[in-house]
This record gives C-alpha cells, sequence and structure tokens, in this order.
C-alpha cells in the first residue's frame, strides 16, 4: 500500500518533470510553408521552397539544433486557399514558425489567423506596405525586402541612366501597387503609360498595342513567374524591343525567365537585394549547394527562402530552443544573427530589412550560359522603407 | 487613339476568334448532333497543349509536335467517346453536366500527375519567333500571323468537309434532325466517335497554337471552355457557320473592350481605380453581347434545330 503511494509520487514528480521540461525546451519543431506551387507563378514557390528545404538538409534536418519537420501547402495563388492552409497549420499542425507565401494578396489574407494564433511568420518573399506601417505586428518578420524596396532602386536606376519617358506595368494587386509607388518614389521623369493587367494574366496583346502606340523609350515591368515570361516573349516577338528599353525588378529578370526566354533576355537591367555572383562566404556556400542539389542556378526566391529558414535557426538558436517564450523569440529574430546571402542585413523597427539593393544586367558568363551579371556597387545603400515611421510595434 | 493601335488589336481579336472557333466548332456539333453537354472539351484542348508541348520537345520541332499533338487528341478524343461518353448520350442534361464535370476534374489531376503541376514551356517555331513588318512602320509578330492564317485555313477545310462530303451531309442531317437521320438509315454510332476525334483535334490545334502564346497549365481549359459555350450560344446550337461568326464577334469584342474600356475609363479616373473597373466592366462585354442576341434571336444567329 505504501509502496504503492510511493511508486505513484515518483511517477507523478516524474510526469510533472517531463512535462516541464517538454514546456520549456522542445525536442522538435514544425515549420508551415505555405506557397504557390501551381499555375504561372509556381517557379516562384517551388524555388522558395527549395531554398528553404536546401538550408535544412545543410544543417541535417536541423534548424539552429532542433530537427525540424517542413509541413508544405499549395496556395495555388489564391487567398482563400492560402487562408485556409494557414488555418489548419496553426490549429491542427500547431506550427512553431509559418513562411514561404509569394503573392502578397495572400499574405493579407494569410496574416489575421497566423498572428491571431502568436504563430511567427517570416517573409520568404511578399513584403506588402501594409504590414510595414500602421498594421505591422510583432509576429512578422520579412527575411525578404519591403516591396516597395526594389522598385525604388529601379526607379533611381532608370533616372541614373536618362529616360525620361518610362512605360509602367504591374499587377492589380497589393504588391502591384507598392511597385508602381516605388518605382515613382524614385523616378523623376515621366511616365508615358501605366497599366494595371489581372495578376497572373498571360495574353499581353492589348497591353503590347497600347505600349507601341505610347512611344515611351523604356518600359519598366514588374511581372512575376509566367506573366514575365509570356510578356517578355510577346515583346520581343512583336518587334518592341528595337524601340525601347526593357527595364525590371529582379523578380522580372531573374533566371526562371532566363530559362523559359533565353537569348532575348540579353541586355536587360534588373534590381535586387541579391545577386547569385555576390562575393561573401555565405552566398557562395549556398550557390554551389543549390546547383549541385537541383541542377540550376537559384533565383532570388531560392535565395529568400534559405534566408528565411537561417533566420528561423538562429533564432531557435539564440532563444535556445524556448519557442514558447514568444518575446525571447522574437528578440533573437530582431537580432538577425545569421550569415545572410546578401551580405549586410538588419532588422528596422518594423521588423523589414535594411540592406543594400545593386543593379544586374542579363549577359553571357564565360561558359556561354545566358545569365545575370551584378553591376557595380550598390544603387541604394543601407536602405529601409518610408512606411517604418508609420509603425507603432506593440510587443 | 491611333490607327495602328486599332489594326493591331483588329488582328489579336482575329487571332483569339479564329482559335475560339476552333474550340467551339467541336463543341456545337457535339451539342447539337448528340444533344450533348461536354464540359470535359476544355480538358481536351489541355491535353492538346500538354501533348504537343510533349511532341515538340521529343522531336525537337514544331510542327512535328503540332502534328503528333493533334493526332494524340484525335485518338484520345475518340477513346473517350467510345468508352464513357456515349453512356450519357441518353441521359439527361444535369447527368451529362455531373458526368463531365468530373471527367475534367479527373483530366486536370492526371495531367498533373504526369506533368507536374509547373507550366510546360512551348516556343513558337524559331522561324517564326521575330516580328514581320507588314507596312512601313508597322510590325506583328509572325506567329500571331501564323495562328490567323492556320485558322483561317483550318475553317474553310471545316466549311468544305460539312457542305461538300457524305460525311458532312450526314453531320447536318443529324444537327437539324437527330431523329429522322437515324431513320434515313445514317450510322449514328460511327459518325458520333468520328465527330467525337475531330472535335477533340481541332481543340488539340487550338491548345498547340494557343501555347506559346499563353502557358500550358493545368485548368488552361476551364476559362476558355466559358467562352466556347458563349460562342455556341451566340451562333446556334448546331451550326459550325453560327460557330465561325459568333467566335469572330467574341474575339474581337472582347479583345477591343479589353484595350479601348481602359483607356477610356482612364481619361476619367485614376489608373487604379480605372483599371479595376474597367476589368470587370471589359470582362462583362460578351455576356451583355450573349444576353442581346438571346433576346432579339433567342435560338442563335443561325439557329439549325428543325423544330
Amino acid at each position: 500500500m505504501n509502496l504503492n503511494i510511493k511508486a505513484k509520487v515518483i511517477f507523478l514528480g516524474l510526469f510533472f518533470a517531463l512535462s516541464s521540461t517538454y514546456s520549456q525546451t522542445k525536442i522538435g519543431m514544425k515549420v508551415g510553408l505555405i506557397s504557390t506551387l501551381s499555375g504561372p507563378g509556381a517557379g516562384l514557390g517551388v524555388d522558395i521552397r527549395d531554398g528553404f528545404e536546401l538550408a535544412v538538409k545543410l544543417g541535417d534536418g536541423k534548424l539552429g539544433g532542433l530537427p525540424v519537420e517542413v509541413i508544405v501547402a499549395d496556395d495555388q495563388a489564391s487567398p482563400d486557399l492560402g487562408r485556409q492552409a494557414a488555418e489548419r497549420m496553426v490549429k491542427q499542425d500547431k506550427v512553431d514558425f509559418m513562411t514561404g507565401i509569394v503573392f502578397s494578396n495572400v499574405m493579407l489574407a494569410v496574416g489575421a489567423p497566423t498572428f491571431q494564433s502568436k504563430t511567427f511568420y517570416i517573409s520568404a518573399n511578399s513584403g506588402p506596405s501594409q504590414y510595414a506601417g500602421e498594421q505591422c505586428n510583432p509576429f512578422f518578420f520579412s527575411a525578404s525586402y519591403q516591396n516597395d524596396n526594389i522598385h525604388e532602386a529601379a526607379g533611381q536606376v532608370v533616372t541614373q541612366k536618362g529616360f525620361q519617358n518610362v512605360a509602367v506595368i504591374a499587377p492589380n494587386y497589393p504588391a502591384g501597387k507598392d511597385a508602381l509607388n516605388g518605382f515613382k518614389r524614385f523616378y523623376k521623369g515621366s511616365i508615358a503609360l501605366e497599366i494595371l493587367p489581372g495578376l497572373n494574366q498571360l495574353n499581353f496583346g492589348s497591353e503590347i498595342a497600347q505600349l507601341r502606340a505610347s512611344k515611351a523609350d523604356a518600359v519598366y515591368i514588374f511581372l512575376p513567374g509566367g506573366m514575365g515570361i509570356n510578356f517578355i516573349k510577346q515583346f520581343v516577338s512583336a518587334g518592341l524591343s528595337k524601340d525601347m528599353t526593357l527595364i525590371g525588378p529582379g523578380f522580372s529578370g531573374d533566371e526562371d525567365v532566363i530559362k523559359a526566354v533565353g537569348e532575348p533576355m540579353l541586355g536587360m537591367f534588373n534590381t535586387t537585394q541579391w545577386a547569385h555572383d555576390m562575393d561573401n562566404v555565405a552566398n557562395k556556400k549556398f550557390v554551389v549547394a543549390f546547383e549541385k542539389e537541383y541542377g540550376r542556378l537559384p533565383t532570388l526566391y531560392a535565395a529568400q527562402g534559405y534566408d528565411a529558414a537561417q533566420l528561423i535557426g538562429s533564432a531557435v538558436r539564440d532563444s535556445k530552443a524556448k519557442l514558447e517564450d514568444k518575446s525571447v523569440v522574437r528578440s533573437a529574430l530582431m537580432a538577425a544573427k545569421f550569415d545572410s546571402v546578401r551580405g549586410y542585413f538588419k532588422f528596422n523597427t518594423n521588423h523589414f530589412p535594411i540592406q543594400n539593393y545593386y543593379l544586374r544586367i542579363v549577359t553571357k558568363d564565360t561558359n556561354g550560359r545566358v545569365t545575370n551579371r551584378l553591376v557595380g556597387g550598390p544603387v541604394l545603400k543601407n536602405h529601409g522603407d518610408v512606411y517604418a515611421s508609420n509603425c507603432k510595434m506593440r510587443d | 487613339m491611333n490607327s495602328i493601335l486599332i489594326l493591331e488589336q483588329s488582328l489579336n481579336g482575329l487571332q483569339f476568334g479564329l482559335m475560339l472557333f476552333l474550340m467551339s466548332a467541336g463543341l456545337t456539333l457535339i451539342f447539337g448532333i448528340m444533344d450533348m453537354i461536354n464540359l470535359a472539351h476544355g480538358s481536351l484542348y489541355m491535353i492538346g497543349a500538354y501533348l504537343v508541348a510533349t511532341f515538340t520537345s521529343a522531336c525537337e520541332s514544331f510542327w512535328m509536335g503540332l502534328f503528333f499533338g493533334v493526332i494524340g487528341t484525335f485518338l484520345i478524343g475518340s477513346m473517350l467517346e467510345l468508352t464513357v461518353l456515349r453512356r450519357f448520350y441518353s441521359r439527361d442534361h444535369l447527368s451529362q453536366v455531373i458526368g463531365t464535370f468530373s471527367i475534367m476534374l479527373i483530366c486536370n489531376e492526371v495531367v498533373r500527375l504526369i506533368w507536374g503541376s509547373q507550366p510546360l514551356t512551348l516556343n513558337p517555331p524559331e522561324s517564326l519567333s521575330g516580328p514581320v513588318e507588314l507596312f512601313s512602320g508597322f510590325y506583328y509578330p509572325a506567329f500571331g500571323l501564323c495562328i490567323i492564317f492556320f485558322g483561317l485555313a483550318v475553317a474553310l477545310l471545316l466549311f468544305i468537309a460539312i457542305t461538300k462530303t457524305k460525311l458532312g451531309m450526314q453531320v447536318r442531317a443529324g444537327a437539324s434532325n437527330r431523329e429522322m437521320a437515324l431513320a434515313m438509315g445514317v450510322n449514328v454510332q460511327r459518325i458520333f466517335t468520328l465527330l467525337f476525334g475531330i472535335g477533340a483535334a481541332l481543340c488539340g490545334i487550338a491548345g498547340g497554337m494557343l501555347g506559346p502564346v499563353l502557358a500550358v497549365q493545368v485548368g488552361m481549359g476551364e476559362s476558355i471552355l466559358i467562352l466556347a459555350f458563349v460562342v455556341v450560344v451566340i451562333g446556334g446550337i448546331g451550326s459550325v457557320r453560327g460557330a465561325f461568326v459568333g467566335a469572330l464577334i467574341v474575339g474581337v469584342i472582347d479583345t477591343a473592350s479589353r484595350t479601348l474600356i481602359p483607356l477610356l475609363f482612364k481619361t476619367v479616373m485614376a489608373p487604379e481605380v480605372a483599371s479595376n473597373a474597367a476589368s470587370a466592366l471589359a470582362s462583362i462585354m460578351i455576356y451583355v453581347l450573349m444576353a442581346a442576341v438571346l433576346f432579339f434571336k433567342p435560338r442563335g444567329l443561325f439557329p439549325t434545330h428543325g423544330y
């Protein structure tokens, strides 16, 4: 009898001891990766996923010392499907971090359920202005950029190159509007034509006819994924490339577009926060490993996915894997102690990056392969975003 | 607004209209003769595009790819009729809609299984990838012109086949009065299978020709299927001539409204608002057209049914 009670006490004690250690340090964690894996934007989502999974693989299945299970879902570029996947991940799977979304309209739909459940979202692409300003959130961190940034750099380049009459095309969705705002903030000439086609529209016959009539001297396109591939093909086949210079953000001139379009891309300028030929140790390791694993050059999406995983890893490591303590994890994320493939990286007060933006040009490399080459130093240095001043971050 | 813009957009409209005709020619015959609503018609367009893309990369020639892809689609279409669809003829429209809708879903998933969910790239032949100078200062994509010529040629062939051959006569007889054609000893079973195969082959041509302009991806058939049904309703169910006229009207109106309405709206509102309002209005235009046609000619522009 006595013995029996004793045994029970010991057992209960053990149980509490075990459960309390469980609540403090986890033995594993889950990351929910929602991305666009089908349709015209699929190339982007696949690269984010591959970049993220590469970082996990290089860490032998661990991030920051914790074994990690990556749960992947396809949002098909639909805000509704993205939101459903997010709710499933935070409620059923009880993931510790979320990441992966490509398109800002999906991001804005996924944000609410994710933040409500106090799950950290680490953006590997989308950086909508909404979350950078008044709606900034203690559970949102962008490991990529703020949407306006890359287009601000492009506006700067276009002005420097002396273009005075530029046509702009961006899809009609939140990031498209951010793109136009960003570009116009730094571009000083006049806008010959402004067109906002639907997101994932693929036939640009009407836009190209309007472009031809506009007599612009350059055209700036923010058309991610399949949109950009189709536009550039149709632009070249309509004979417009002879009269107008094509300029884009990194999204419209990256390896996914180059692979599909090829030689007609030669000479296209594009701006980005990262390039595969960037000279730093972390980046060399990443590019070599990516090419070895997947047999293609990484895009900036892949680099962002990889950095998002690295950022999560650094937060897990620096918070001593106490993932329940949100404020500890938050300060660890904020410190961003990881070797970013883009070199210099730190967080602004609104949890968006302060970093450098560069110019790339599509050329042939020494092996005769059509690819991007970094041109000169940063276009914008230590650059944050204009929305940060409107952000009152509550912890 | 200038004449070059209007000319370019008319050619774009013609190009789109002709491809729409290839889709709706098969659809209208199947609808008219077999009295069968086939929602899986868009899947044949998708399968055609995938086959053309696959054969093109295997043969390293777009024309060979198109040839084999269209034959492949013809075979798949005929097989579909022989195995599944002929069981639906005697059923009511609701069963047909549900049955063919599920075939459409199955096709989407099978394509996803075989080719993956990322779009395939299909490039036009090298010689046609550049622009052509139609007259001084006006360039148009060579492949766009090629689509127009191809569409016109197929339409002409189809017209000759329907008006001048015995098979065409039987098809027309079936379209205007199925029971009477049956009573006169037309081998309807054989004609149905052949007709279905030809409808599928036309879809294959449309898929293969539009693949390089749009994208070869899962679900590409659904949006164009809706337009094809609009064409069938406008043209008159069972009438190939009606489908031709209807497709050109829909193609031109759709393309024109997508250019002109935004231009018009931009003069009075901010680009962002104009883009939202104009794209909504532009996509409504063809349905307004359909409603107008149905109001004045409830059986379409070229009604064929005898009753």
